[in-house]
Protein backbone atom coordinates (compact mmCIF):
# COMPACT_ATOMS: atom_id res chain seq x y z
CA UNK A 1 0.00 0.00 0.00
CA UNK A 2 1.33 3.45 -0.86
CA UNK A 3 2.48 5.36 2.15
CA UNK A 4 0.18 8.41 1.87
CA UNK A 5 -2.88 6.12 1.73
CA UNK A 6 -1.70 4.22 4.82
CA UNK A 7 -1.18 7.48 6.69
CA UNK A 8 -4.63 8.71 5.68
CA UNK A 9 -6.28 5.49 6.93
CA UNK A 10 -4.57 5.78 10.29
CA UNK A 11 -5.50 9.47 10.58
CA UNK A 12 -9.14 8.58 9.83
CA UNK A 13 -9.15 5.81 12.45
CA UNK A 14 -7.48 8.03 15.05
CA UNK A 15 -10.02 10.79 14.35
CA UNK A 16 -12.94 8.37 14.64
CA UNK A 17 -11.67 7.27 18.04
CA UNK A 18 -10.28 10.49 19.52
CA UNK A 19 -13.05 12.96 18.64
CA UNK A 20 -15.83 11.17 20.60
CA UNK A 21 -13.34 10.42 23.38
CA UNK A 22 -12.29 14.09 23.55
CA UNK A 23 -15.89 15.24 23.81
CA UNK A 24 -16.61 12.67 26.54
CA UNK A 25 -13.65 13.59 28.73
CA UNK A 26 -14.55 17.29 28.50
CA UNK A 27 -18.25 16.76 29.30
CA UNK A 28 -19.73 19.25 31.77
CA UNK A 29 -21.34 16.33 33.61
CA UNK A 30 -17.92 15.26 34.89
CA UNK A 31 -17.73 18.19 37.35
CA UNK A 32 -20.58 16.62 39.34
CA UNK A 33 -19.19 13.07 39.45
CA UNK A 34 -16.62 11.45 41.71
CA UNK A 35 -13.47 9.82 40.26
CA UNK A 36 -14.87 6.27 40.39
CA UNK A 37 -17.96 7.22 38.37
CA UNK A 38 -15.82 9.23 35.91
CA UNK A 39 -13.39 6.33 35.44
CA UNK A 40 -16.25 3.92 34.94
CA UNK A 41 -17.76 6.10 32.20
CA UNK A 42 -14.41 6.58 30.46
CA UNK A 43 -13.83 2.81 30.51
CA UNK A 44 -17.17 2.43 28.73
CA UNK A 45 -16.29 5.04 26.11
CA UNK A 46 -12.90 3.39 25.50
CA UNK A 47 -14.52 -0.03 25.21
CA UNK A 48 -16.82 1.35 22.53
CA UNK A 49 -13.81 2.67 20.64
CA UNK A 50 -12.25 -0.79 20.74
CA UNK A 51 -15.41 -2.16 19.10
CA UNK A 52 -14.36 -0.18 16.04
CA UNK A 53 -10.77 -1.51 16.18
CA UNK A 54 -11.76 -5.18 16.34
CA UNK A 55 -13.33 -5.65 12.88
CA UNK A 56 -10.67 -3.35 11.36
CA UNK A 57 -7.90 -5.54 12.79
CA UNK A 58 -9.39 -8.92 11.98
CA UNK A 59 -10.44 -7.81 8.51
CA UNK A 60 -6.90 -6.69 7.71
CA UNK A 61 -7.99 -3.15 6.89
CA UNK A 62 -5.29 -1.42 8.93
CA UNK A 63 -1.94 -0.74 7.27
CA UNK A 64 0.83 -2.46 9.24
CA UNK A 65 -1.59 -4.96 10.76
CA UNK A 66 -2.61 -7.28 7.95
CA UNK A 67 -2.94 -11.02 8.32
CA UNK A 68 -1.41 -12.67 11.35
CA UNK A 69 -0.21 -9.47 13.05
CA UNK A 70 -3.71 -7.99 12.81
CA UNK A 71 -5.26 -11.11 14.29
CA UNK A 72 -2.71 -11.22 17.09
CA UNK A 73 -3.50 -7.62 18.02
CA UNK A 74 -7.23 -8.46 17.68
CA UNK A 75 -6.77 -10.99 20.51
CA UNK A 76 -4.93 -8.49 22.70
CA UNK A 77 -7.55 -5.80 22.08
CA UNK A 78 -10.26 -8.38 22.86
CA UNK A 79 -8.68 -9.06 26.25
CA UNK A 80 -8.44 -5.32 26.90
CA UNK A 81 -12.12 -4.97 25.96
CA UNK A 82 -13.11 -7.59 28.54
CA UNK A 83 -11.10 -5.70 31.17
CA UNK A 84 -12.69 -2.35 30.30
CA UNK A 85 -16.22 -3.80 30.45
CA UNK A 86 -15.45 -5.19 33.92
CA UNK A 87 -14.08 -1.80 35.07
CA UNK A 88 -17.17 -0.07 33.59
CA UNK A 89 -19.63 -2.30 35.46
CA UNK A 90 -17.60 -2.43 38.71
CA UNK A 91 -17.31 1.38 38.77
CA UNK A 92 -21.05 1.79 38.23
CA UNK A 93 -21.66 -0.77 40.99
CA UNK A 94 -19.56 1.26 43.43
CA UNK A 95 -21.38 4.44 42.38
CA UNK A 96 -24.90 3.09 42.80
CA UNK A 97 -25.18 -0.60 43.74
CA UNK A 98 -28.99 -0.94 43.47
CA UNK A 99 -29.06 0.47 39.93
CA UNK A 100 -26.46 -2.07 38.75
CA UNK A 101 -28.18 -4.96 40.53
CA UNK A 102 -31.45 -3.98 38.77
CA UNK A 103 -29.64 -3.93 35.43
CA UNK A 104 -27.90 -7.28 35.94
CA UNK A 105 -31.24 -8.86 36.92
CA UNK A 106 -32.93 -7.32 33.84
CA UNK A 107 -35.24 -5.34 36.16
CA UNK A 108 -33.93 -1.88 35.35
CA UNK A 109 -36.41 0.94 34.54
CA UNK A 110 -34.09 2.04 31.72
CA UNK A 111 -34.01 -0.17 28.59
CA UNK A 112 -30.45 0.93 27.75
CA UNK A 113 -29.14 -0.75 30.91
CA UNK A 114 -30.62 -4.04 29.78
CA UNK A 115 -29.01 -3.71 26.33
CA UNK A 116 -25.71 -2.94 28.07
CA UNK A 117 -25.95 -6.11 30.13
CA UNK A 118 -26.80 -8.16 27.02
CA UNK A 119 -23.77 -6.68 25.25
CA UNK A 120 -21.61 -7.41 28.34
CA UNK A 121 -22.50 -11.13 28.32
CA UNK A 122 -21.92 -11.23 24.56
CA UNK A 123 -18.43 -9.70 25.10
CA UNK A 124 -17.63 -12.43 27.63
CA UNK A 125 -19.03 -15.14 25.33
CA UNK A 126 -17.17 -13.87 22.25
CA UNK A 127 -13.91 -13.62 24.23
CA UNK A 128 -14.38 -17.06 25.79
CA UNK A 129 -14.87 -18.84 22.50
CA UNK A 130 -12.07 -16.69 21.09
CA UNK A 131 -9.79 -18.20 23.72
CA UNK A 132 -11.09 -21.70 22.94
CA UNK A 133 -10.60 -21.46 19.17
CA UNK A 134 -7.81 -24.01 19.01
CA UNK A 135 -10.03 -26.55 20.78
CA UNK A 136 -12.59 -26.40 18.01
CA UNK A 137 -10.37 -28.60 15.82
CA UNK A 138 -11.66 -28.80 12.27
CA UNK A 139 -14.86 -26.89 12.95
CA UNK A 140 -13.41 -23.45 12.27
CA UNK A 141 -16.36 -22.35 10.12
CA UNK A 142 -18.75 -23.16 12.95
CA UNK A 143 -16.40 -21.31 15.31
CA UNK A 144 -16.43 -18.26 13.07
CA UNK A 145 -20.22 -18.20 12.80
CA UNK A 146 -20.48 -18.43 16.61
CA UNK A 147 -17.91 -15.69 17.22
CA UNK A 148 -19.54 -13.45 14.61
CA UNK A 149 -22.98 -14.03 16.13
CA UNK A 150 -21.81 -12.93 19.57
CA UNK A 151 -19.98 -9.97 18.06
CA UNK A 152 -23.14 -8.90 16.23
CA UNK A 153 -25.04 -9.00 19.53
CA UNK A 154 -22.26 -6.87 21.06
CA UNK A 155 -22.47 -4.26 18.29
CA UNK A 156 -26.27 -4.02 18.20
CA UNK A 157 -26.60 -4.18 22.00
CA UNK A 158 -23.95 -1.48 22.42
CA UNK A 159 -25.63 0.73 19.81
CA UNK A 160 -28.97 0.50 21.65
CA UNK A 161 -27.12 1.01 24.96
CA UNK A 162 -25.22 4.17 24.07
CA UNK A 163 -27.73 5.94 21.82
CA UNK A 164 -30.42 6.10 24.53
CA UNK A 165 -28.06 7.34 27.24
CA UNK A 166 -27.97 10.96 28.32
CA UNK A 167 -24.38 10.88 29.47
CA UNK A 168 -20.89 12.23 28.93
CA UNK A 169 -20.67 11.37 25.21
CA UNK A 170 -21.66 14.16 22.82
CA UNK A 171 -24.71 13.01 20.80
CA UNK A 172 -23.51 13.56 17.21
CA UNK A 173 -20.00 12.11 17.64
CA UNK A 174 -21.59 9.23 19.56
CA UNK A 175 -24.05 8.50 16.73
CA UNK A 176 -21.26 8.65 14.12
CA UNK A 177 -19.03 6.27 16.10
CA UNK A 178 -22.00 3.90 16.52
CA UNK A 179 -22.65 3.97 12.76
CA UNK A 180 -18.96 3.27 12.08
CA UNK A 181 -18.88 0.32 14.49
CA UNK A 182 -21.95 -1.23 12.82
CA UNK A 183 -20.74 -0.36 9.31
CA UNK A 184 -17.24 -1.80 9.66
CA UNK A 185 -18.62 -4.96 11.28
CA UNK A 186 -21.04 -5.45 8.37
CA UNK A 187 -18.20 -4.83 5.93
CA UNK A 188 -16.00 -7.53 7.43
CA UNK A 189 -18.93 -9.97 7.61
CA UNK A 190 -19.57 -9.42 3.88
CA UNK A 191 -15.88 -9.46 2.91
CA UNK A 192 -15.25 -12.71 4.75
CA UNK A 193 -18.55 -14.21 3.53
CA UNK A 194 -19.20 -15.61 7.00
CA UNK A 195 -22.50 -17.21 5.99
CA UNK A 196 -21.52 -19.08 2.81
CA UNK A 197 -20.06 -22.22 4.30
CA UNK A 198 -23.25 -23.85 5.54
CA UNK A 199 -23.61 -26.65 6.53
CA UNK A 200 -21.69 -25.48 9.53
CA UNK A 201 -19.82 -28.69 10.23
CA UNK A 202 -17.29 -29.77 7.65
CA UNK A 203 -18.34 -32.77 5.56
CA UNK A 204 -16.26 -35.93 5.72
CA UNK B 1 -72.12 -25.57 9.96
CA UNK B 2 -70.68 -25.78 13.44
CA UNK B 3 -70.93 -28.85 15.55
CA UNK B 4 -71.46 -28.24 19.23
CA UNK B 5 -69.49 -30.92 21.00
CA UNK B 6 -69.68 -31.19 24.73
CA UNK B 7 -66.71 -33.44 25.43
CA UNK B 8 -65.34 -34.29 28.83
CA UNK B 9 -62.27 -32.20 28.07
CA UNK B 10 -64.23 -29.05 27.22
CA UNK B 11 -66.39 -29.41 30.32
CA UNK B 12 -63.36 -29.83 32.57
CA UNK B 13 -61.39 -26.93 31.05
CA UNK B 14 -64.39 -24.58 31.09
CA UNK B 15 -65.12 -25.42 34.69
CA UNK B 16 -61.48 -24.96 35.65
CA UNK B 17 -61.28 -21.61 33.84
CA UNK B 18 -64.50 -20.40 35.47
CA UNK B 19 -63.29 -21.48 38.87
CA UNK B 20 -59.94 -19.74 38.32
CA UNK B 21 -61.36 -16.39 37.16
CA UNK B 22 -63.98 -16.15 39.89
CA UNK B 23 -61.86 -17.61 42.65
CA UNK B 24 -58.60 -15.75 41.94
CA UNK B 25 -60.04 -12.25 42.28
CA UNK B 26 -59.54 -11.40 38.60
CA UNK B 27 -63.21 -10.43 38.43
CA UNK B 28 -63.81 -7.35 40.55
CA UNK B 29 -66.89 -5.14 40.52
CA UNK B 30 -66.49 -1.97 38.42
CA UNK B 31 -65.87 1.11 40.52
CA UNK B 32 -67.16 4.17 38.75
CA UNK B 33 -65.24 7.05 40.35
CA UNK B 34 -62.45 5.13 42.11
CA UNK B 35 -59.07 6.85 41.83
CA UNK B 36 -56.47 4.11 41.40
CA UNK B 37 -53.43 4.17 43.72
CA UNK B 38 -50.08 5.12 42.17
CA UNK B 39 -47.93 2.02 41.64
CA UNK B 40 -44.30 2.02 42.72
CA UNK B 41 -42.00 2.61 39.74
CA UNK B 42 -39.14 0.28 38.82
CA UNK B 43 -35.92 1.42 40.45
CA UNK B 44 -37.83 4.00 42.49
CA UNK B 45 -36.43 2.85 45.82
CA UNK B 46 -32.79 2.80 44.70
CA UNK B 47 -30.53 4.65 47.16
CA UNK B 48 -33.49 5.37 49.48
CA UNK B 49 -32.37 6.39 53.00
CA UNK B 50 -34.94 5.50 55.67
CA UNK B 51 -35.48 8.35 58.11
CA UNK B 52 -33.98 11.18 56.06
CA UNK B 53 -34.79 14.36 58.05
CA UNK B 54 -37.38 16.99 57.18
CA UNK B 55 -35.49 19.98 55.77
CA UNK B 56 -36.38 23.50 54.63
CA UNK B 57 -34.23 22.95 51.53
CA UNK B 58 -31.77 20.33 50.25
CA UNK B 59 -28.35 21.95 49.86
CA UNK B 60 -28.13 25.24 48.00
CA UNK B 61 -31.39 24.88 46.09
CA UNK B 62 -32.28 26.27 42.67
CA UNK B 63 -34.42 23.36 41.53
CA UNK B 64 -37.99 22.57 42.61
CA UNK B 65 -39.52 19.17 43.22
CA UNK B 66 -43.31 19.51 43.44
CA UNK B 67 -46.38 17.32 43.56
CA UNK B 68 -49.54 16.30 45.31
CA UNK B 69 -50.57 13.52 47.66
CA UNK B 70 -54.16 12.26 47.47
CA UNK B 71 -56.14 9.35 48.82
CA UNK B 72 -57.15 6.50 46.53
CA UNK B 73 -60.85 6.10 45.65
CA UNK B 74 -62.13 9.58 46.58
CA UNK B 75 -59.04 11.65 45.67
CA UNK B 76 -59.11 13.63 48.91
CA UNK B 77 -55.93 15.70 49.46
CA UNK B 78 -53.81 14.34 52.28
CA UNK B 79 -52.23 16.85 54.65
CA UNK B 80 -49.09 16.30 56.70
CA UNK B 81 -47.77 13.35 54.67
CA UNK B 82 -44.01 12.96 54.71
CA UNK B 83 -42.34 12.64 51.28
CA UNK B 84 -38.62 11.85 50.95
CA UNK B 85 -36.86 13.31 47.92
CA UNK B 86 -33.40 12.53 46.52
CA UNK B 87 -31.45 12.64 43.25
CA UNK B 88 -28.01 12.97 41.68
CA UNK B 89 -27.51 16.74 41.68
CA UNK B 90 -24.81 19.32 41.17
CA UNK B 91 -24.02 18.86 44.87
CA UNK B 92 -23.77 15.10 45.22
CA UNK B 93 -24.45 11.52 44.22
CA UNK B 94 -27.75 9.79 44.91
CA UNK B 95 -26.17 7.64 47.59
CA UNK B 96 -24.92 10.66 49.60
CA UNK B 97 -26.87 11.50 52.74
CA UNK B 98 -26.79 15.22 51.93
CA UNK B 99 -28.62 14.55 48.64
CA UNK B 100 -31.67 13.42 50.65
CA UNK B 101 -34.37 15.40 52.41
CA UNK B 102 -38.02 15.11 53.37
CA UNK B 103 -40.95 17.51 53.41
CA UNK B 104 -44.61 17.51 54.50
CA UNK B 105 -47.72 18.13 52.41
CA UNK B 106 -49.90 21.19 53.13
CA UNK B 107 -53.69 21.34 53.60
CA UNK B 108 -54.19 20.98 49.83
CA UNK B 109 -52.06 17.82 49.78
CA UNK B 110 -49.30 19.68 47.92
CA UNK B 111 -45.58 19.50 48.58
CA UNK B 112 -42.76 21.63 47.25
CA UNK B 113 -39.09 21.22 48.15
CA UNK B 114 -36.15 23.20 46.83
CA UNK B 115 -33.02 21.21 46.04
CA UNK B 116 -29.86 21.49 43.90
CA UNK B 117 -30.17 21.14 40.11
CA UNK B 118 -30.70 17.50 39.07
CA UNK B 119 -28.11 16.37 36.50
CA UNK B 120 -28.16 13.22 34.34
CA UNK B 121 -26.82 10.14 36.11
CA UNK B 122 -27.01 6.52 35.05
CA UNK B 123 -28.16 7.70 31.65
CA UNK B 124 -31.17 9.83 32.61
CA UNK B 125 -31.88 13.06 34.46
CA UNK B 126 -34.30 11.71 37.05
CA UNK B 127 -35.45 12.17 40.62
CA UNK B 128 -36.64 9.85 43.36
CA UNK B 129 -39.54 10.28 45.79
CA UNK B 130 -40.82 8.05 48.55
CA UNK B 131 -43.91 7.90 50.70
CA UNK B 132 -43.10 5.62 53.61
CA UNK B 133 -45.49 6.54 56.41
CA UNK B 134 -47.64 4.19 58.48
CA UNK B 135 -51.16 5.11 57.35
CA UNK B 136 -50.80 4.21 53.68
CA UNK B 137 -48.99 1.62 51.59
CA UNK B 138 -45.39 2.56 50.71
CA UNK B 139 -44.85 4.06 47.23
CA UNK B 140 -41.56 4.86 45.47
CA UNK B 141 -41.51 7.07 42.35
CA UNK B 142 -38.76 7.74 39.80
CA UNK B 143 -39.87 10.58 37.49
CA UNK B 144 -37.67 11.40 34.48
CA UNK B 145 -37.08 14.98 33.35
CA UNK B 146 -38.20 15.88 29.83
CA UNK B 147 -34.96 17.80 29.39
CA UNK B 148 -31.86 17.84 31.58
CA UNK B 149 -32.13 21.67 31.49
CA UNK B 150 -35.48 21.65 33.30
CA UNK B 151 -35.40 23.40 36.68
CA UNK B 152 -38.38 21.61 38.19
CA UNK B 153 -39.90 18.15 38.29
CA UNK B 154 -43.35 17.00 39.34
CA UNK B 155 -44.57 13.73 40.82
CA UNK B 156 -48.03 12.96 42.17
CA UNK B 157 -48.98 10.31 44.69
CA UNK B 158 -52.31 8.55 45.10
CA UNK B 159 -52.03 6.49 48.28
CA UNK B 160 -53.94 3.43 49.36
CA UNK B 161 -54.82 3.09 53.07
CA UNK B 162 -53.08 0.13 54.71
Amino acid sequence: MPRPRAVLIWIAVATALLVPFGFAVSSPLLQWRDPVYIGSGIAGVMAMGLLLMQPLLVGGYLPGFKGISGRRLHRGVGALLVGLVIIHVAGLWMTSPPDVIDALLFMSPTPFSIWGVIAMWAVFAAALIGALRHRMGQRLRLWRVLHTSFVSIIAIGTALHVLQIDGTMEPISKALLTALVLGVLMRVIFDRRIWVHFPLVRRK
Amino acid sequence: MTISSLTRRSVVTTAAAALFTTGSGLLVPARAKGLAPTPTMRGGSNNYRPGAPIVARIGGGGFWMTGTVRRAEDGAPLEGQRIQIWAHTTEGHERDWHSHGATLTDANGEFRLEMPQIVPAFGQAHGHLAYDGDAFKTVFLRPVMGSSRDTSLRADFVLQPV
